[in-house]
């Protein structure tokens, strides 16, 4: 990879995947010919990821500009930490969800395969391109391009229940990005004149705080991927897709690319001061911290285990969006950490959920109660993906939850720490207990099954993405230093 | 030479139209009548790129000077819309054999091209005259020769269709007449920029206000804003579907040039917006029009029907560009005149094919038809995309514009509403994205193999120009920006 110029590796990170779609649909008729390409499509992109963290951490800067639309309105790239840790999320764990979907896709017999593997490609090329933008408008096209290439993954099913998930999906999605972001981004621009992401924010000083504190709600409720409360919606209704999508989509590429863009904005956009002197901020922090403890206790109620997933990933959301709102440094850096750590966690957990349905059938989790025992691997991993989540050692959850306390404690915003505190203690409540039961013993008179595990690539890749959990409790130094560069 | 390009422009159709009826055989009208639409295209063209290098071309018709001859002249603001409508008609030509072979008896096809170059000649000429009572010829012209081409519709409802048009259409010529008649009177002279050197001298009068009236509520009824739009819909959704796309992407659009031209240059802007509530007028029917259309859109099943409506909307936010009364505004309109060209006819041309192929655009017939007719949907799917305003297309690059006039104003909630209206077209444009592309094939969808090439590469030429000019910006704003300049020139 050294041989290719970091310019050239940028873009291909977004082209390779594009690329990919056309094989992906040429060989679509042999399984094993395009499970292939896709598989040797995420290495290459993987290998290109590292690539360009390699040249990053080596200081080099990176840039590519495509074309000019209007004067001041360019598609255009740059490296730069936050999204360095985004592109790393999503390129590890691509590679990652392509094996565990090689796994449960087959094993559930799922219809229009080459479609489903065709519309995972674009999506991720355009995480890539939101992660790499170098301004609002080509993040937002990328925005756009990764609602519109995920709605055939939701409603895959093709059922009555998926088709209504996936307008609720689009209705939100779409609707709050045209009727708010867009809003947003042309409001920026008229009063700014730049939508290029700056250190220190692009607004001129004496900007009215109203305007300001006007566009910051706009931005907060248009970026609905952030799926800040009530336009979260979309979120549980999405789950009706596949679950290698509810995994890889919706517990990290999609929500992740509104909660980045969000940070993008507070930190680029904004800026940590204009940021503090806006009237909305507080309010909106205030809204993000009822939607961690709201979501959590309609997790609480949720008999299906994926809908529980989901609505623990709404909470989980509003931390970052308040890492974002506390707008301190720390607050920041624990926000673009918990990208990555809630990355991990969850996709364990949603591993997890598709390994169960896949083996045995049970969705629900008064079903679950007894399956460790038949599935100790899966249900180990699901231990350390709750334990991640909840934020306890020794999962690198405990870290991004560190400095987001931190944040709220420089903010001096004791209602956050109390949200963040309390959340805790629900998480323990909704999640851990699942695969405690899972250990305990099956009802009497009940003769223990024997060990019957998910499909061998499934498997492979929750353990993986569990072991991960744990690596980055020990090794957080490197996604640290990313993180903690991001506002210098 | 280049003096008189302003002239062929018009009369090269005007003159071929009678030529086709000696042609007699189908093709040979065929051939003819695109051969004509093509060289008028050059013309328009070569006109085009003379205004941008030296200013304004102008020649006075068998050498009267005006502003007793008529004096056709062409600028900035309308050598843009004449490259359209003969784009347009050219590349709807292509498509024109194959697509009136199902829908238009064998022995009428000769008419239909008479018609067809006829109704071009007359928007050629209302864009390209610099007199006012010549507008008025062309705009009868054009009026009979739609007229004609709406009738010619398979469906009985045509006639009728074409009827409550001759009717509204009439009206309207005639309130715009009236409106000419008493600028005549007041002043003793047609041609457009002398009324617009003697119109301040009288603009006092009621007689001038009264006539400032007449030609407004005239032209909207031709521009089709609600709730002056109720032809509109009939016309388009029983027109034969090629005539559709000729109509949809050019006529409304030469009356919003008419109109600004009005307002603008004859009136001068103070006139228009100082003594008359111009700006509210146009600003609530701009919105109420948006709004209304679009709602109406989404209930439709027939699908030339929904973009009819769909137009009305548009028709909308062309409107409410010209309500800023800004010069941000102007090129607002000004664009968004060009690119909805673009855009719908991009999508009644996929429309025309899905006619060709299974009789009739109803959406309840259209399940998964995307697997069968894949790039027609393909097109409709990328001209939707550009009717909603995504970026990379000419429709973000209209509305982008759009917003930042009504920033300039600092009216925010009309941004807000621009941006809501774009909401309601993701509806009407998604539901039959749905139907076509995630609904499985049932019975009920019909049988059929994708459009011929003959309908499928004008189609797609459409559809590249809508992402080109998304894309690469510089000719259309650049050019809509010194038509803007140039109208907000003249009033210092």
């Amino acid at each position: 990879m050294n041989s290719l110029s970091p310019e050239l590796m940028l873009q291909l990170t977004m082209l390779v995947p594009v690329l990919a779609i056309a094989g992906i649909l040429l060989t679509g008729r042999s399984e094993n010919v395009r499970e292939a390409v896709s598989v040797i499509v995420s290495l290459i992109v993987l290998a290109l990821v590292i690539g360009l963290y390699n040249t990053f951490t080596a200081g080099i800067p990176v840039e590519v500009s495509w074309f000019e639309i209007m004067p001041g309105l360019s598609l255009s790239f740059r490296l730069e930490a936050m999204g360095m840790i985004f592109a790393l999320v999503a390129g590890i764990l691509w590679l990652v969800t392509i094996f565990y979907a090689i796994g449960y896709m087959r094993s559930h017999h799922e219809e229009n395969q080459t479609r489903f593997y065709a519309c995972f490609a674009l999506a991720i090329g355009s995480v890539f391109g939101v992660a790499f933008a170098s301004n609002l408008f080509t993040l937002f096209i990328f925005y756009e391009v990764l609602t519109l290439s995920t709605y055939p993954l939701v409603t895959h099913a093709g059922t009555a229940e998926a088709k209504k998930g996936g307008r609720t999906y689009l209705g939100i999605l779409l609707g709050t990005s045209i009727a708010f972001f867009l809003f947003a981004i042309l409001g920026t621009h008229f009063v700014a004149g730049t939508l290029e992401f700056t250190q220190g924010g692009v607004f001129p000083a004496g900007t009215s705080v109203a305007v300001g504190g006007a566009l910051l709600v706009l931005f907060v409720f248009g970026v609905g991927k952030a799926a800040i409360m009530p336009f979260h919606r979309w979120l549980p209704a999405a789950m009706v897709a596949p679950t290698p999508v509810s995994a890889l989509l919706h517990a990290v590429a999609v929500v992740k690319a509104g909660v980045f863009t969000l940070l993008k904005v507070g930190t680029f956009i904004f800026g940590l001061d204009f940021l503090n002197e806006l009237p909305t901020t507080d309010a909106l922090l205030y809204l993000a911290g009822a939607s961690v403890i709201i979501a959590s206790l309609i997790a609480m109620r949720q008999d299906n285990l994926k809908k529980r997933l989901a609505y623990s990933t709404v909470s989980q959301l509003s931390y970052i969006t308040s890492g974002m709102l506390l707008a301190t440094e720390a607050g920041i850096t624990g926000g673009a950490m918990h990208i990555a750590m809630h990355a991990f966690g969850k996709i364990t957990l949603f591993f997890c959920a598709g390994a169960i349905l896949v083996t045995l059938h049970k969705t629900d989790v008064s079903q679950l109660r007894g399956i460790g025992w038949q599935m100790p691997v899966t249900m180990a991993a699901f231990l350390i993906g709750t334990l991640s989540i909840i934020g306890l050692p020794p999962t690198g959850g405990s870290w991004s939850k560190w400095f987001l306390l931190s944040g709220a404690l420089d903010a001096d915003q004791m209602f956050i720490m109390g949200v963040l505190m309390l959340s805790s203690l629900l998480n323990i409540a909704y999640l851990l207990p699942i695969p405690i039961l899972a250990f305990f013993p099956p009802a009497d008179a009940v003769a223990r099954p024997s060990i019957k595990e998910a499909p061998l690539p499934s498997l492979l890749a929750l353990s993986f993405t569990a072991l991960m959990c744990l690596v980055l409790f020990v090794l957080p130094q490197p996604l640290y230093e990313l993180a903690a560069s991001i506002t210098n | 030479m280049i003096a008189h390009l302003s002239i062929l422009q018009v009369i090269i159709p005007l003159i071929a139209a009678p030529l086709c009826l000696l042609l007699r055989k189908s093709e040979l009208a065929w051939a003819f009548a695109t051969l004509v639409a093509f060289i008028t295209l050059a013309v328009s063209v070569a006109l085009l790129s003379q205004v941008m290098l030296t200013g304004p071309v102008s020649s006075e018709l068998g050498g009267w000077e005006a502003p007793w001859g008529i004096e056709y002249r062409v600028d900035m603001l309308n050598a843009p819309l004449l490259v359209l409508i003969s784009a347009i008609s050219a590349v709807a030509l292509i498509a024109a054999r194959t697509s009136i072979e199902n829908e238009i008896p064998e022995n009428r096809h000769t008419f239909f091209y008479i018609a067809w170059l006829l109704c071009m000649a007359g928007l050629l000429g209302i864009t390209a005259t610099g007199d006012a009572f010549n507008v008025f010829v062309f705009l009868e012209i054009s009026s009979l020769a739609t007229y004609t081409l709406i009738a010619l519709g398979k469906d009985r409802r045509a006639l009728w269709a074409s009827f409550q048009y001759l009717v509204a259409g009439t009206i309207g010529a005639t309130f715009i007449l009236i409106g000419i008649g008493l600028m005549y009177v007041m002043t003793g002279t047609l041609n457009m920029a002398d009324l617009a050197q003697r119109l301040p001298d009288v603009e006092n009068t009621k007689t001038v206000f009264t006539a400032f009236a007449f030609m407004v509520v005239g032209l909207c009824m031709k521009l089709a804003l609600f709730p002056l739009h109720l032809w509109l819909p009939n016309a388009y959704a029983f027109a034969p579907s090629i005539v559709t796309t000729f109509l949809a992407a050019t006529a409304t659009k030469v009356a919003v040039y008419v109109m600004i031209r009005f307002i603008f240059d004859v009136f001068g802007f103070e006139f228009s917006f100082t003594h008359f509530p111009l700006q509210e007028v146009l600003l609530t029917l701009g919105i109420a029009c948006i709004f209304a259309a679009s709602v109406v859109a989404i209930y439709q099943d027939n699908l030339k029907r929904m973009l009819a409506y769909s137009s009305v909307a548009q028709v909308g936010y062309i409107i409410l560009g010209i309500s800023f009364a800004s010069q941000t505004g102007i090129m607002a309109t000004l664009l968004h005149m060009l690119n909805h060209g673009l855009m719908k006819g991009a999508l009644f041309m996929a429309l025309a094919a899905v006619v060709y192929r299974v009789g009739i655009a109803k959406l309840s017939q259209m399940h998964g038809i995307a697997s069968r007719m894949p790039f027609t949907m393909a097109a409709f799917l990328v001209g939707g995309l550009s009717l909603i305003g995504v970026p990379l297309t000419v429709g973000f690059i209209s509305k982008w514009y759009l917003v930042s006039a009504s920033l300039e104003n600092g009216w925010w909630p009309v941004a807000a509403a621009i941006l809501l209206g774009s909401l309601l077209s993701v509806v009407y444009i998604w539901r039959v994205i749905e139907v076509a592309y995630f609904k499985p094939v049932s019975e009920s969808t019909p049988d059929v193999k994708e459009a011929p090439a003959a309908l499928l590469i004008p189609m797609w030429i459409l559809v590249l120009a809508n992402l080109y000019f998304g894309i690469e910006t510089s000719l259309t704003v650049g050019v809509s920006h010194m038509a803007a300049a140039d109208l907000f020139g003249g009033l210092r």
